[in-house]
Formats: structure tokens, sequence, C-alpha cells
């Protein structure tokens, strides 16, 4: 995975680290590298590990087996408390009987830093934050908002090699979150700090992450930019937890160019080796309806149309595909007209719209 | 509100009230009472206080028992409040259930044996029976409560909040001082009352575990009123009244201040 050029800037490197809790694995001889000043996202379904590889990051669990490298040094020996790492908690833990301020300076204070040093640090913390003016309240009488940055703030103001965030949008409202969303990416950007977030959210981690990370049952299945998981996800697994997939099962053909399917030949790209059974994977929105069926070029399968679900920006379409399989295609509304449900249609994409996949 | 107060309720609640509170209604009363015989009425007078004040033995008792209920509290409160951080913090260690059933056995062990089991501890070891076997004694005897109260606060303390200040620099054991401890203080405080009114109280154990010089106030009311009631007792049980009253009202003021405040951790 270490291409070069980027090998050097490996801030974390994880080594076939496993760990289990009374005989389940929890991760499994999982091994990534995190790089210098990336905003980097462990995706995946609740129970599939990506929470206890952040606290084993945090130092609260401790791997079974495997390596954790901090440039290079293994940190197993180091405590959380000695870790030049900071996390966010899912439910903020803040605490109670101190101030914002208080909350924002702990983290300091255990440095033995001068009083005035952790004066100025925590004032430019509250102020990068938009928290001036809230430094002597109690958590209890701050917003859900105006909490889950102070929480951030007393993380970061110990300038961590790396911030861990656990979930730590899951609490606020959809609008409010949308919007943290961005502020996350801006904040990553303007501190150069290293950012790890867990997150069960798939949108979430495509809008703020450089690179994710998903994971399923302790293992990874794929690492990439958003765009390369969600363009070309490397198995049908991924490509379903990411957004929604048509999936058309076939054996590959001479060439590897073309896919034969209950529907006939399929053309496609890059379908490897002829004689193997593989996927094509397709999305929603790579497909077109066409009331006629297209004179060359595409591929083009017939089908009734289902269901019809107006979503605002888009129309989702469900077509019944000859052998019973439903596909789900989405138009953009641009005012132009849709099908009704019973209407004959064919789906139509060119041999470039998806990805072949083989397992 | 008046839907439940039919005058078969107001009957069992008076009921109930009277049952509880007239017996130390009438030594309140008679605390205040002139004469010399306990049961008959010579008018108002603090007379019985003012004796009290020159009674030098009643005196060096209750201050005997004090120290032995301030020290034994504060000892059963440090080790009871370790004891329940144990339980509930670090998980499923090997002889967890043992250690929590050895904890809960002096609750419903009777005193009795409790106090003979000590009294043979200290004559096994040689130690003079007196202030110091007392206080460990009651140490023994209200470590057990300490750790139920302050447990069951633990129980609903969020993890995380311990795990933010290991995060943010501190050792186990600085997290627990400076973030657990100021957090369950409620509860610890309420032990500690708890211990001290337990050992102020304890006549069975202590009769087992003092000696000449250490006679503890329930002790020396005992043996006292064992020939014959003088009103003075009556006066001392009043001021001991006065004092557990208003140490219960302040404490459940501030268990009802500490729960408005209200802990936002716990929301999480």
């Amino acid at each position: 995975m270490a291409k070069t050029g980027h090998a050097a800037a490996a801030l974390i490197r994880i080594e076939a680290v496993s760990k289990s809790f009374g005989g389940i694995p929890a991760v499994d001889d999982l091994s990534l590298d995190i790089m210098d000043d990336e905003f980097f996202a462990l995706l995946g379904p609740s129970g599939c590990g990506k929470t206890t590889l952040l606290r084993m990051l945090a130092g609260f669990e401790v791997p079974d087996s495997g390596r954790i490298l901090l440039d290079g040094t293994d940190i197993a020996p180091l405590p959380p408390h000695r870790r030049p790492f900071n996390m966010m908690f899912q439910s903020y833990a803040l605490f109670p009987h101190l101030t914002v301020e208080g909350n924002v300076a702990f983290g300091l204070k255990q440095e033995n830093l001068s009083r005035d040093e952790i004066a100025g640090r925590v004032a430019e913390m509250l102020a990068l934050l938009r928290l001036q003016g809230m430094g002597a309240r109690k958590p209890d009488q701050l917003s859900g908002g105006q909490r889950q940055r102070v929480a951030l703030a007393r993380a970061l103001v110990k300038r961590p090699r790396l911030l861990l965030l656990d979930e730590p949008l899951a609490a606020l409202d959809k609008k409010l979150r949308a919007e943290t969303q961005f502020e996350l990416v801006a904040l990553q950007r303007k501190l150069r700090t290293t950012f790890v977030i867990v997150t069960h959210d798939q949108d979430e981690a495509m809008i703020v992450a450089g690179r994710i990370a998903v994971m399923n049952r302790g293992r990874l299945e794929q690492v990439g930019s958003p765009a390369e998981i969600y363009e070309r996800p490397k198995s049908r697994w991924v490509a379903g937890f990411i957004g929604d997939i048509n999936l058309l099962e076939g054996k590959v053909g001479k060439g590897g160019t073309t896919l034969d399917t209950v529907h006939g030949a399929i053309r496609v790209t890059n379908a490897g080796s002829a004689g193997t059974t593989a996927w094509l994977a397709l999305r929603p929105e790579k497909i077109a309806l066409a009331m006629k069926k297209p004179r060359s070029g595409r591929n083009a399968v017939p089908g009734v149309v289902t269901e019809i679900g107006y979503l605002g920006d888009i129309s989702l379409c469900k077509v019944r595909l000859a052998n019973g399989a439903v596909m789900q295609v989405s138009m953009p509304n641009s005012g132009a007209e849709l099908p009704s449900a019973g209407a004959k249609v064919w789906l139509v994409w060119p041999a470039t719209a998806g990805v072949v996949l083989k397992q | 509100m008046l839907r439940g107060m039919s005058t078969f309720n107001v009957v069992a609640v008076a009921f109930g009230l009277a049952f509880l509170y007239l017996p130390i209604l009438i030594l309140v009363v008679y605390s205040f009472n002139h004469s010399q015989l306990v049961t008959v009425w010579g008018g108002w007078s603090l007379r019985w206080y003012r004796e009290l004040l020159h009674d030098e033995a009643m005196l060096s008792s209750v201050w005997i028992s004090l120290r032995v209920a301030a020290l034994s509290a504060t000892v059963a409160t440090v080790l009871g409040t370790l004891a329940a951080a144990a339980l509930t913090r670090f998980g499923r260690f090997r002889g967890r259930l043992l250690f929590s059933g050895m904890i809960y056995a002096p609750l419903v062990m009777p005193e009795v044996i409790t106090g003979l089991a000590l009294l043979l501890l200290f004559v096994a070891l040689d130690a003079d029976r007196g202030f110091w076997t007392v206080t460990i004694a009651h140490t023994t005897l209200t470590m057990c409560f300490v750790t139920i109260v302050v447990q069951s606060r633990l129980i609903g303390f969020d993890r995380s909040l311990e795990e933010a200040a290991w995060d943010l620099g501190c050792a186990p054991w600085k997290a627990f001082l400076v973030v657990t401890l100021p957090l369950i203080a409620p509860a610890v405080a309420a032990g500690w009352l708890l211990a001290f009114a337990l050992s102020l109280d304890d006549l069975v154990i202590a009769s087992f575990t003092s000696g000449p010089g250490a006679t503890t106030l329930p002790l020396r009311i005992y043996s006292q009123v064992r020939l014959g009631v003088k009103p003075e007792i009556n006066a001392i049980c009043t001021i001991l009244i006065a004092v557990v009253a208003l140490a219960t009202v302040a404490l459940s003021l501030a268990a009802k201040r500490s729960a408005l405040r209200g802990d936002p951790a716990a929301q999480g």
C-alpha cells in the first residue's frame, strides 16, 4: 500500500494488528498506513472493529498481536497519557464539574506549562472554535453544537500529532452535522494536524476524508480516496456498503470485454480472464432510461417500471428485468417527463459505466 | 392531591408516624423536665443540660465517640471507595465475585459475631483494647456500607470521562482524583456520613472491642441506664437526635442540589 513518495510521510503504521474480546476477533490481522497531515476515515458498519482500532491508537486497548508505529517507533509501551494523540469522544466526555475554560485548559495543566501560556492557548483555541465568551459556562449550559466544539477544542489545544475522532457528529441533528463536516475539513487544513475519524456514516466519511478505510468484520475491505471507493469498489460488499448498487452476474467472455448474462452479452471493460464468474456493478445514476431500444454502441436491457419515487432533486425508479431482478435507476429531475409505473423501458449504459467485480 | 387523603390513609399515616416518632418525642420533651424523676413532669427546665455540662465522664465519652466515629468513618470511606472503584471499574478480574461477596458479608453478619471475631483477633494479636481497637472494629463494620453507596454511583458513571482525563495527560490515579472523585463526591460524603452515624450508634461491637478509658457514648448510656434512667440521659440523647437530624437534612439538600444540577455526561 505504501506508494513511493508517500512511504516517507507515514505518520502511523499499523502492522498486522489483531485484537479479540472473549475469543471474538474485533480487529483481525489489519495493516494500514496513516500519512502525515491527512484526514483519514475508518468507515464500516457497527461492530466492524473501527472503534476498537481507534481505541488501540489512543492506547485504551492493547493489541493482542502486531505493532503500531509512530514515526517508526513502536508505541505499545506508551499508556494513553503519554501518547502525543488526543481523542474526541462520541459522548464528548466533557468534565461537568469544570467550566468550558477549565475543560480546555485541563490537558495543558498536565504539561506543567506556565499560567500565561495556558491562558493564551486556551483563548486562541476558543476563538478558533467560535467559543469566545463561553469560557465561564459549564457544559450543561451549552447547546449540543457548542459542546461538540468544546470537546474538539479540548483535544486540539494539546497540539496532538494525531487527533482521533470517535463518531464526533453522531449526536448532532442533520443540518448542524452537514455544516460541521465542512468545518472539520477546514479546521484540518488550517491546523495541518492528522485527523482520524471513525464513522458508520458513509456520506460523512466521503465529505470529510481524503482517504477512507472501509472495514468489515475486523478486516480492511478497501483503502482509497472517496472517489476511488465509490467509482472503483474492489468487492461487492464495498460496492453495496457505499451508496446503492445494481449487480449483474455473468461469465467473462473472450478478451475480457464482454460479460455473458441471462440478459445477453453485455459489453464491459477490464473484466479479466475469460470463463470466470464476475459481477458488473452499476451505480443507479449511471443508467439511463429509454423508451425505444437504442441503435448501437451502448448496452441495453429491457424491463418494466414497477415503482417511481420522487425525492426532490432526483427520482428513483425501480425496473424489473425479465429474470425478475430489480434494478435501481436514479434520474435528475430536470424537467424531462418521467415514465409511469408499468411502462416498458430500456435500461441503457455505456461499456465504461460500471465496474467488473471478481468477489 | 386530595384524592389520596381518605380517612383511612390519614389514620394510617398518623399511626405510622406516631409509632416511629412518639417515643422520640417523649424523650425530647422529658429532657426539658425539671423533675428528678423521669416519669413525673415537673415543669420546663434546662437543668439536665446544665448538669450534663458538668458530667466529666459523660462528656469524655461524647468526645471518644466523636473521635472514633470521625476516624473510622474516614478510613472506611477511603477503603470503601477504593473497593467500589475496583469492583466497578476493573471489569471482570479474577476473583471478582468472591471479592464482591466478601464485601457484602459484614452487612448480614450478626453484629455479635463480628464483635466476637474482632475480640478474638485482638486477643490473639495481644492488642490492648481501647480507642484504637474500637476504631478498627468500626472501620470493619462500616466500610461495606460505604462501598455499597459509592458503588451505586459509580455504576452510572460515564467511563469515557476518566478515559478523557487519561487521554489529556493524567495518569490513571490522577484521573481518578481530579475527575472521578469530584463527580462522585456526594456519594462519598453520604457514605462517610452513614459510616459516622453507624459508628456513633454502635453498642454491640464497641462492647466487645473497647477497653478501659475508651467508653463510647452508647456504652456509657447503656451502663448508666442499667442503674436507672437519669433525666440527663434524655438530654444527651436529644442532642444526638438533633445532630443526626441536621446532618440528614443537610445531606439530602446537597443530594437534591447535585441532582438538579444534572449530570450531562449521563445523557451521552
